[in-house]
């Protein structure tokens, strides 16, 4: 399922609610001219783009990608943590490891957010991508349970990932 | 400046500054480069957010009726660039075939992902090579 465009003059609507926020927060204000100008620039550099862009997965459930976003983000404070300790805590008891882990979800995008997930937090690295799109390979700091660490990635990331894609 | 407001500024500069510590000696400690690189990945984000989250409440309490937020975007490029510098790092460090620690389990991985293939039918089941046995 890809992104068709639902207006003609609004070809990438989060796009252009991104490039006015960015406007916004760079300039640090909420001053009236600048609202403008910002508006026109979230209308129009999108207009001129939106020819070079790759058709991506339509985003189903923006209220979902806002939780995910913060659960990331509560994970990223835990990931912080727990790597803070196995980092001073004695090293022979790491275990590394390198998992292929099988994916579900297609399309580049949603791809991507795993991998960056993955690579946000507890404890993974996400390295590379198989050709086919089907494997993620992932080097883990350290690892109890093989099955274990990709269960909890497919439950945790790619199932909500999958949602908010619906793919 | 009243003296709560230092205090928590000075707490969360703290906090940034203890995790970027951590992240460097994460550098320096661990044993070989896929380990290493996951201390500045993870540790330096957090280390940035308090940074960043100090400076906020430095320059909005500050002069009253002024907020200061765009420490956000310098946050959410951090999130959009870590992963993507990381995953190029050890993507790199695959395809140099770079030696891991010799208790790294799933080193067979390391010649299918070299070359973006699928691992191996054989291996999908048990990667360290334990479980196929058993």
């Amino acid at each position: 399922m890809l992104a068709k465009p639902r207006f003609r003059w609004l070809p990438m609507p989060y796009h252009s609610i991104l490039l006015f926020v960015t406007w916004l927060l760079l300039n640090n204000t909420v001053a009236p001219g600048h609202l403008v100008l910002g508006a026109f620039l979230a209308w129009g550099i999108p207009m001129l783009t939106s020819g070079l862009s790759h058709p991506q997965p339509a985003l189903h459930k923006p209220i979902k990608t806002l939780r995910y976003a913060l659960m990331v983000l509560g994970d990223i404070v835990t990931a912080n943590l727990e790597v803070a300790r196995q980092v001073l805590g004695p090293l022979d008891q790491l275990h590394p490891a390198l998992v292929a882990l099988p994916l579900d979800i297609e399309g580049d995008l949603p791809i991507t957010l795993l991998a960056s997930t993955v690579s946000l937090t507890p404890g993974t690295v996400s390295s590379e991508v198989s050709q086919c799109r089907k494997f993620l390979y992932i080097h883990a700091l350290t690892m109890k349970d093989e099955a274990e660490l990709i269960a909890t990635i497919k439950q945790r990331y790619e199932k909500p990932l999958m949602e908010i894609f619906s793919c | 400046m009243n003296f709560i407001l230092e205090l928590v500024v000075s707490i969360f500069l703290l906090i940034g500054g203890g995790f970027i510590l951590v992240g460097s000696i994460g550098l320096m400690r661990l044993p070989d480069f896929m380990m290493r690189l996951h201390a500045p990945t993870k540790a330096t984000t957090l280390g940035m957010g308090g940074l960043l989250i100090a400076s906020m409440i430095l320059f909005t309490l500050r002069e009253p009726g002024h907020i200061s937020v765009h420490e956000l975007l310098i946050t959410i490029f951090l999130f959009i660039t870590a992963p993507v510098s990381a995953h190029m790092m050890a993507k790199t460090a695959l395809h140099q075939k770079l030696k891991m620690i010799s208790r790294t389990r799933g080193q067979e991985l390391i010649d299918p992902a070299s070359q973006q293939l699928a691992p191996k039918q054989s291996l999908e089941q048990g990667n360290d090579g334990v479980s196929v046995k058993s």
